[in-house]
């Protein structure tokens, strides 16, 4: 996907001026009036035309540092850069979607995209009214683009504010919990509209709750937990570091489980109806062979990959609110 | 706009679109304006591509951009003052007041022959109904409809939400406070005007027109008249700037815009309290409603300069103080709402 950056790029014949990455953060820090420190020491790095996963507990300090990136909060210590830009000149090509939508609810959609258009000092007014049109059509809304916002519905007022990121040429996209709200037709289009955007080359940072979301979704992923960061990486790096494990069901337990030890399984655990190892390596297709010429009766036989949510449960302890 | 569409298929055809990839693609029609977008306006508006526009792109946007982009920005905040229904339905009543008296001092003049010395003024003359409506609604009503909108102008924003929209826009701290000031000063300057307009056609119809006779006795022509109400308006409508000034400041502090209204009203009724208070003539001329009531010194013959100046110094003083306390809160505050 960088390359796609870089091509699109090309006829200027201007690199990328900050390298490979879209937001880099070193040590930086929010600490708010009274002491309450929401975002501690975070060294961020998120590699230009990925799909970022921002994760992390309600309450752990994802939104401030969206805010921070975006030059709402000022931190209390710490350097970031957008794009590696100064920050006047990195925002114009930064969507963003902040803590949900919110716009003028006597305004149409039409006009709410007119009024944020016109307070980017970068977007022309001359093709505002194509822009607007697209950034609606893009997200579906353009049935409904004449209507007050008052009487959208929440599902509508999330498209509505997806329209605004979209509506200049972006490089950066943030999305903070884009999907909140949605149906779960939405949710699909909003991946997929994530995806269509990353495969331009826009890199697209998403906070979410949502694991399975970002599992979906993301290529790369940082874990935030009480305002510090625990792990960061490509999503597959971050659930690599744990094995998949064979479970097996069946009536009898124990006797599967001597085979499994005996054909050198570790971590055999049997628990009731089922049987659950360490694959470690050795084929699925083995194993039930092993088991059946054993006379093991197996009802069912399958290999558990450990999801991003079991990784990020594992990181972040108990209190995650796994599914908002 | 043409050239605009035309700049599109030209950015197609280099890189892959962000905006409606599938569609939007007029080829063949690669227009002669190309190569002047390019260079006039920002690289990514002929690219709408993930491309990095090239260094230089923003040098020509600092030549042109800044002071067009400020000026729809300031057309776009006005444009949503002057739809609001409230904000209309404020300058609609500040319009039927003068009505009212005009009318109210119309069937009292036609009934009563003993009439009372501004009464006597006012049907007398038809431009005199306008001083009298400045005198009736400068000292409450038009500060409160400056006070909603000046009080409304951060603090609503950040209680919708939609002031970290415009931030992030980015819009800019100290752009955002400009436009939303300038704003303020135009509604002011609106409300004023819609007082005098409303008056002098109430006065025209009602009453009869000719030469002026002022306060002092002496008579002027009613072109000289109508001179002196524009810079009674002028005056007033500075008075409006300051007070507007106030309550941006008083904005700037709440995510509450009803916070901020009500304390800007709260202000303006202390200090004519104060005002009213024998023992507190002292500090009466810092409080900036003492200087709303100087328009009249237009009414002097010759026209007082002297009070309109200082009241017009009290306004600049109000105005620099107030704007440096909503800069200063402003340009540092952490935006969480």
């Amino acid at each position: 996907m960088t390359a796609v950056t870089q091509e699109a790029g090309a006829p200027f014949g201007a690199a990328p001026p900050s390298g490979d990455a879209a937001i880099v953060t070193e040590g930086l820090t929010k600490r708010f009036r009274g002491g309450q420190v929401a975002v501690d020491a975070l060294d961020l790095s998120v590699p230009r035309g990925s799909v970022f996963g921002f994760l992390g507990p309600n309450g752990s300090g994802k939104t401030t540092t969206i805010r921070m990136l975006l030059g709402l909060v000022a931190p209390t210590s710490g350097d970031y850069s957008v794009l590696g830009l100064p920050q006047a000149q990195a925002l114009p090509k930064v969507g963003a979607l902040v803590e949900g939508p919110a716009f003028y609810p006597y305004l149409s959609g039409t006009a709410n995209l007119m009024r944020f258009d016109a307070a980017d000092p970068a977007a022309a007014r001359s093709t505002a009214g194509r822009r607007v049109t697209d950034a609606l059509e893009r997200v579906g809304l353009s049935a409904a683009a004449g209507k007050r916002y008052r009487n959208y519905s929440l599902g509508m007022r999330q498209r509505l504010a997806i329209a605004a990121a979209l509506l200049g040429p972006r490089e950066l996209l943030v999305l903070d919990e884009p999907t909140n709200g949605l149906d779960p037709q939405g949710t699909r289009e909003v991946r997929a509209l994530v995806k269509e955007i990353a495969a331009d080359g826009t890199t697209v940072f998403v906070s979410s709750h949502l694991l399975a979301e970002v599992e979906q979704m993301c290529t790369h992923a940082a874990i935030m937990r009480t305002g510090r960061l625990v792990a960061q990486g490509t999503i597959a790096s971050l659930s690599g570091g744990r094995v998949a494990r064979i479970r097996v069901e069946t009536p009898d337990a124990a006797q599967a489980a001597r085979v499994l030890a005996g054909l050198g399984l570790d971590d055999v655990r049997p628990e009731g109806g089922r049987v659950t190892a360490e694959l470690a390596g050795h084929a699925p297709e083995r194993i039930n062979a092993a088991l059946v010429e054993d006379g093991v009766a197996v009802r069912g036989l399958a290999v558990v990959r450990p999801s991003l949510e079991d990784v990020f449960v594992g990181l972040t302890g108990e209190g995650f609110d796994v599914d908002g | 706009m043409s050239t605009a569409d035309g700049a599109t298929p030209a950015g197609g055809a280099t890189g892959t679109t962000t905006l409606g990839s599938q569609a939007r693609r007029t080829p063949g029609l690669v227009p002669v304006t190309e190569t002047m977008r390019t260079t006039e306006r920002r690289a990514p508006e002929p690219t709408p591509a993930v491309s990095v526009p090239p260094a230089g792109a923003s040098v020509p946007e600092a030549v042109t951009g800044p002071v067009g982009a400020f000026w729809r920005l300031l057309g776009s905040e006005l444009g949503l003052t002057f739809r609001r229904p409230r904000n209309v339905a404020m300058l609609a009543v500040l319009a039927a007041v003068p009505i009212v008296i005009g009318v109210a001092l119309r069937i009292i003049g036609s009934s009563d022959d003993g009439m009372g010395g501004i009464i006597q003024d006012v049907a007398g003359n038809s431009l005199m109904l306008t001083f009298l409506s400045f005198s009736f609604l400068v000292m409450l009503l038009m500060p409160v409809a400056v006070s909603v909108v000046a009080g409304d102008s951060v603090a609503g924003e950040a209680g919708g939400g939609t002031l970290r929209y415009l931030l992030a826009a980015p819009a800019g701290r100290t752009r955002l406070l400009a436009v939303k000031y300038l704003n303020a000063v135009v509604f002011g300057y609106a409300v004023t005007a819609v007082v005098a307009v409303s008056a002098l056609v109430t006065g025209l119809i009602l009453f009869p027109a000719g030469p002026v006779t002022l306060l002092s006795g002496s008579t002027i022509s009613m072109a000289d008249g109508l001179l002196r109400i524009a810079v009674a308006v002028g005056y007033v409508g500075a008075a409006m700037a300051a007070l507007a000034a106030i309550g941006l400041a008083l904005s700037t502090f709440t995510e509450v815009s009803i916070g901020a209204i009500a304390g800007t009203m709260v202000l303006v009724i202390v200090c004519q309290v104060l005002r009213a208070i024998p023992d507190l003539a002292a500090i009466s001329p810092y409080l900036l409603p003492t200087w709303f009531t100087n328009f009249d010194a237009v009414l002097r013959s010759p026209m007082d300069a002297g009070a309109l100046g200082e009241g017009l110094l009290v306004f600049g003083a109000y105005i620099l103080l107030f704007g440096s306390i909503a800069w200063a809160r402003f340009s540092g505050k952490d935006i969480t709402s």
